[in-house]
């Protein structure tokens, strides 16, 4: 049955029959960067198109339909329309920052992309602190935004940045504190230990209530680090114009908006890797008729219908709720998830000892 | 004391996002309550409510009859002079001189579509009807005269 391990298999053996091992590299990585840009560019295709329908439908619409069947070639259009537009660049604008912030964005939603496990033995880079570097990394991009919002020379750019920057880092918090309630569970930092770990059951289910709440806690907390409503005050359209990337046209405004979806999709993987196994298949204890018959589904389609489902309730969340105050946004996380999420770290460690989990 | 509050407004909270998450949640899986109408495609179906404000016409019977007085109530209620009511002498069988409608000029350029002309008029004569495709090549196409011609007032009507 071929499989993205398989493949992977097949390129990385005939790459090292055919050339040397420094030049098998080389090209591996070639292979590598042009296959994460093209996923980069899938996703942008598919996530903004699956969020103007789900938005559409949410709002008692229709949403694109001209564009193809069914409107699904509309964002290609779209696509299609930035590439051709004019960067401008303003005239009081920091050039070489304002220049820079958007690759710095993009650059950083890559660099997560190493680590995360997305089949089967499909991995870039099983390093020993996955969570660890993808928890810190994710940080580096609130670097970016607030290079474009200071170097945009706007008022609303550089209140937009500061906002996102407030939110981000205290967002971080509880996402760090949730992930580490299933690091505790688990026992290691690496990926792969923690996708293993799950093989007779997610920690969803396993981890009882603790894995609930933390789980919970961890959606609304990437949903404020991704600055999606109802934690969009970064770009709050109906205060701020859009933020930091006020000032931004064309293709650097068009990396900014792909960053987001892309970010939206790292963190979901991530929910998904932590909470719902990552790449494994359901299942259920000893009932190994139900197992093996889950084991036949691809364990790439197992990843991606996860992440889809987590990426539709965010979705589904930015197109209910209301955005909040920046007061109300501090509020929620210094008075309500920060002291949640510690309890239940409290809660998860005093399980993990006892072995109250399955 | 506190703890009970606390956990309380979190308890609310949850409950009341639920709510609004599970009214999208039916819009989403239930697509026919979509209400778009797909204009240009279902001209043939289109329906349009009653209340809809197109444009202002003058009702017309059967026998080319209307229920205008020229009394000018609509020209007087207009806010932004939309409507010119031009009058005229008549004498009736008996004799006496009675004022009665001559042309009712309809500005449709510098209507707002407010309905209060609708309202004023005393014996139902005008209404607002939901036609909206109004666009001419020429303004001028935009003045019209609502009474038809040979129209006259319908009988008993004061």
């Amino acid at each position: 049955m071929p499989s993205l391990e398989n493949i992977a298999d097949i390129i990385h053996t005939w790459l090292n029959i055919t050339f040397n091992s420094t030049t098998a590299l080389l090209i591996e990585l070639v292979i590598v960067a042009v296959s994460a840009i093209g996923l980069f560019s899938m996703l942008g295709l598919i996530l903004i198109m699956m969020e103007r329908k789900v938005s559409a439908y949410m709002q008692v619409r229709l949403g694109p339909n001209r564009v193809g069947p069914k409107g699904m070639f509309q964002t290609v259009a779209d696509t299609l329309k930035l590439m051709v537009k004019e960067g401008m660049t303003p005239n009081g604008a920091d050039k070489f920052l304002f220049n820079l912030a958007p690759f710095i964005v993009m650059i950083v939603a890559m660099v997560i992309l190493a680590p995360l496990a997305f089949a089967k033995n499909f991995q870039l880079w099983d390093l020993n602190i996955g969570i660890l570097f993808v928890a810190s990394v994710s940080s580096v991009s609130v670097i970016g935004i607030l290079m474009a919002g200071w170097a945009s020379n706007n008022k609303y750019s550089l209140l937009g940045a500061m906002r996102s920057g407030a939110q981000i880092v205290s967002y971080e918090l509880s996402a760090g504190l949730s992930i580490i309630t299933i690091v505790i569970l688990t026992g290691s930092l690496k990926i792969s230990t923690i996708i293993q770990s799950q093989s007779d059951g997610w920690w969803i289910f396993k981890g009882h209530i603790p894995a609930l709440i933390a789980f919970v806690i961890f959606i609304i907390a990437v949903t404020a680090e991704t600055n999606r409503a109802p934690f969009d005050l970064a770009e709050a359209e109906s205060e701020l114009t859009a933020g930091f990337h006020t000032e931004y046209s064309g293709m650097k405004f068009a990396l900014f908006f792909l960053a987001e979806y892309v970010n939206i999709f790292i963190v979901c993987v991530l929910g998904a890797t932590l909470f719902l196994g990552g790449w494994m298949p359901l299942h259920f204890g000893t009932d190994t008729r139900f197992n093996e018959l889950m084991d036949y589904i691809p364990s790439s389609l197992w990843l991606f219908g996860k992440t889809f489902f987590l990426i539709f309730i965010i979705m589904w969340f930015r197109w209910t709720f209301p955005r909040l105050r920046i007061d109300q946004l501090l509020n929620l996380e210094w008075k309500y998830l920060l002291p949640i999420s510690m309890f239940n770290l409290l809660l998860t460690t005093l399980m993990a000892i006892m072995g109250w989990h399955f | 004391m506190f703890l009970k509050k606390y956990l309380q407004d979190i308890y609310y909270a949850v409950k009341s996002l639920l709510i609004g998450m599970r009214r999208t949640g039916y819009y989403f899986t239930h697509h026919k309550e979509i209400i778009t109408q797909q204009y240009p495609d279902n001209k043939d179906s289109l329906s349009l409510p009653e209340r809809f404000r197109g444009e202002v016409v003058m009702i017309h019977d059967e026998n080319n009859e209307h229920a205008c007085t020229g009394c000018t109530a609509c020209e007087l209620a207009c806010p932004n002079a939309t409507i010119k009511i031009i009058t005229q002498i008549d004498t009736t069988p008996e004799g006496k001189k009675k004022k009665a409608l001559n042309t009712f000029v309809y500005h449709l350029d510098l209507c707002t579509f407010c309905n209060l002309c609708i309202v004023a008029c005393p014996t139902d004569a005008i209404k607002m009807a939901n036609t909206f495709e109004h666009s001419v090549f020429d303004r001028s196409k935009l003045t019209k005269i609502l009474n038809k011609p040979d129209s006259k007032i319908r009988a008993g009507i004061e």
